[in-house]
């Protein structure tokens, strides 16, 4: 008996394993930052070489951190939905331009809109690797102390907004007043 | 003929080895050179799921490499440099994760399917030689 059932107990094993494994994304890795604080960074503004735009500029708030770029496509498809959030979700939007061409990046801002409060200019992609980037467009929630809260990779889209960060978000506000938590109209 | 085709093989055996990280940062001390060559080998990819930073043209790939080049330059010991990496990207960027209790299955399930498989070829033995000798194995 034990050993016609040993086969198919292990063929069984087996199949939960690979069926399970045809629905993990191995592309999605969970970030060792969220519930750390977020790494300390100072860099030249995009729009202004001389201004600094760092970690500094969103202490204290509830604050959204895009990793972006001209040459990411994702960054393109998200670009409207981060203008709404701008517009909506009364969360500020930092950017960290990431390895881009400045003046192709201003035209991308002039172009399309700006959802950026500031957007900071990461051409060597030293503050990306601090933060622990490997692929735009990327977005961090960061609490009122500095602490990661959750990390996004890939298009920031209504879906997730609300099943990922709005929860964190209320969460963080809690009785405090904070932004408009809604993101929607 | 067969030149021509041992030709084509060395030209296709010699590629990867075209696009290994020549021509990009290194160390002039041969010593240093040849750690900072396998901490590269150490250290996976994080976009390229199956590529180690030394082999990969990946943009990030190559921003770690000059990473873990201007560290070792600092001083940092191949440790620190790992742990800084881990830090931010998680365990997944090194080949060799630490035994904790995360990657017990991972580290435990090798030597395990080893015993099982030894435990079954023993029993398999046993009972083949305690099989009469005369006994027609076709009947």
């Amino acid at each position: 008996m034990w050993r016609y059932a040993m086969p198919i107990v292990l063929f069984a094993v087996l199949g939960v394993f690979l069926y399970r494994g045809l629905y993990l994304n191995p592309g999605s890795l969970e970030s060792p930052l969220v519930g750390r604080p977020a790494p300390e960074f100072s860099l030249p503004s995009l729009e202004d070489p001389l201004r600094e735009v760092g970690s500094d500029d969103f202490a204290g708030q509830v604050a959204l951190l895009n990793v972006w770029a001209t040459w990411c496509v994702g960054c393109r498809q998200e670009h409207p939905y981060l203008l709404e959030l701008a517009r909506t979700s009364g969360i500020p939007i930092y950017g960290l331009n990431w390895k881009d061409d400045r003046a192709a990046a201003l035209e991308w801002l002039a172009r399309l809109g700006d959802p950026y409060v500031a957007s900071a200019f990461d051409s060597e992609g030293d503050v990306a690797i601090d933060w622990g980037v490997y692929g735009a467009p990327e977005t961090f929630l960061i609490g009122r102390d500095g602490t990661v809260l959750h990390k996004h990779i890939g298009p920031l889209m209504p879906e997730i907004w609300r099943r990922d960060f709005l929860p964190k978000i209320a969460k963080e506000c809690g009785s405090l007043p904070c932004p408009l938590v809604d993101g929607e109209e | 003929m067969v030149r021509i085709l041992v030709a084509c093989l060395m030209l296709v055996l010699a590629t990867p080895l075209a696009f290994a990280i020549e021509g990009e940062l290194g160390f002039d001390d041969p010593a240093m050179n040849e750690r900072y060559r396998s901490l590269l080998r150490e250290i996976r990819c994080p976009k390229c799921l199956n590529t180690s930073i030394a082999d990969s043209d990946a943009l990030i790939a190559a921003d770690l490499r000059r990473e873990v080049h201007q560290k070792m330059a600092e001083g940092y010991t191949d440790k620190e440099i790992v742990d800084y990496l881990v830090s931010r990207y998680g365990e997944f960027v090194v080949y060799r994760p630490p035994f904790q209790p995360s990657t017990w299955a991972l580290w435990g399930a090798p030597p395990v399917l080893l015993l099982i498989g030894v435990i079954v070829f023993a029993r398999i033995l046993r009972d083949r030689a305690r099989q009469p000798l005369d006994e027609d194995p076709i009947s």
